[in-house]
């Protein structure tokens, strides 16, 4: 039986029941062998942490605010910008472009991050 | 600019003042407004030798519910109750700043419904949170900012005195701190340019015009430009809000006062890991919640002041 990776088991398990071959289905979901790229970023305490992350292109990462006060996320390259994220919300950007994107928090500049995103 | 006298049953009335706010006293003297002069005009004109007051009132943080002041909108209410109740009316008063928590356009509603029931004019710089919309501060500035210039700076001058409302809080830029701009300090230096040395001024911001606390952005990085052209005043008293408790700091002619929050306080510098709202047991909030008096007598220079809690 070959290896199959399948997002939705499912699926499988219905493929089995319709009596289909699986190889098929193995070729109707090819990107599932690449498993997804995430990173998440805490905001605790007015700052990022980690405050510098390195990350694969294609990469989305995720802010959480996990502060009682609100707090943004803007690229000062002008790449990314968020809305104000108050305590609980989050904010993801899917980094696709290699390089080092430095960012800040628009209501509190002295909190700054860098995410720099370069193939593995 | 005429030198003012005090008006000693004027002081004396005042003086026994106690409400929310800074008080200041000041003798009549020639009102020769500017600027916002239409605002200001609905109060009733007094004579040359009755003194005026007005109030300072901070970070209302309309929208804030968290664990620091889960009803920040009640202690606003809370506070403008209090200016409603006192003796003596004050012809104005001066909001430094985070008038909202959020920027949201029910925030500002609401808040201008709470500052109505004052009764009398309220005057506004922005704070950061009330930047937070799209725009960056459009909403503020559709709502607060005609008749000023640039981004929402004016003066005014009332009762022998000159106000100057500035803004250091829209385009902040990263790693640093609060910001006014080449064009607001060039618009201040010609703004300030015809006034005599012995005009009081006072100066309301919503972030420290002195570096209180590095670490936690709370300074302004050009201040030092706007403050050189003021060091030839008498009196300049600069008011400020956005770190939710009295800071004070004398530096020759210039004295600079932070006010308490009417939402919730925050920690004295360095004293906790970050400057976010500060829980403190639900007893004591209105304790640390803002008040203040102060008395200002042109010619006499610093003004008193004194802070007194919400309740």
């Amino acid at each position: 039986m070959p290896k199959l990776l399948l997002k939705h088991p499912r699926s499988y398990a219905l493929a089995i029941l319709l009596g289909l071959a699986p190889a098929p289905l193995a070729l109707a979901a090819p990107a599932a062998a690449a498993p997804a790229r995430v990173q998440a970023v805490q905001i605790r305490n007015f700052a990022f942490v980690p405050a510098v992350v390195t990350v694969a292109p294609g990469t989305t990462v995720t802010w959480t605010n996990s502060d009682d006060d609100p707090h943004t996320i803007v690229a000062t390259n002008k790449a990314f910008r968020s809305s104000a994220l108050d305590g609980g919300d989050t904010f993801s950007f899917t980094f696709n472009t290699p390089g080092a994107f430095q960012y800040f928090c628009s209501l509190h500049p002295h909190m700054v991050g860098k995410i720099v995103v370069k193939a593995p | 600019m005429p030198h003012d006298k005090l008006d000693r049953r004027g002081f004396l009335h005042c003086a026994g003042w106690t409400g929310a706010g800074a008080l200041f006293l000041m003798n009549g003297g020639v009102a020769a407004s500017v600027g916002l002069d239409a605002a200001l005009a609905a109060p009733a004109r007094r004579g040359r030798t009755r003194p005026f007051t007005f109030l300072q009132i901070s970070d209302s943080h309309v929208g804030f519910d968290k664990a620091a002041n889960p009803d920040a909108r009640g202690t606003f209410v809370e506070t403008v109750a209090k200016i409603r109740a006192l003796p003596a009316k004050p012809d104005f008063i001066l909001h430094t700043g985070d008038i909202t928590h959020l920027s949201k356009e029910a925030e500002f509603a609401d808040a201008d419904a709470i500052l109505g029931e004052a009764g009398i004019p309220v005057l506004h710089v922005p704070g950061e949170h009330d930047a937070l919309d799209e725009g960056g501060g459009k909403a503020y500035l559709a709502r607060y900012g005609k008749g000023t210039r640039g981004a929402g700076w004016y003066s005014f001058d009332h009762g022998g005195a000159h106000f100057i409302a500035l803004n250091n809080v829209f385009n902040l830029r990263p790693g640093g701190l609060a910001h006014l701009g080449d064009e607001q300090i060039a618009w201040l230096k010609r703004d300030v340019a015809g006034l005599s040395s012995s005009t009081p001024i006072v100066v309301f911001a919503h972030i420290p015009l002195w570096t209180a606390y590095a670490d936690w952005g709370w300074g302004t990085d050009d201040s030092l430009q706007a403050l050189a052209l003021l060091r030839r005043f008498g009196s300049v008293t600069v008011l400020n809000g956005h770190v939710h408790q009295v800071l004070q700091k004398v530096e020759g002619n210039i004295a600079f006062h932070s006010a308490r929050s009417t939402a919730y306080p925050q920690p004295a510098p360095g004293s906790a890991p970050s400057p976010g709202p500060l829980k403190v047991p639900s007893g004591q909030l209105r304790s640390v919640l803002g008040i203040r008096t102060a008395t200002l007598v042109p010619g006499r220079a610093p003004i008193a002041l004194v802070d007194t809690p919400l309740a």
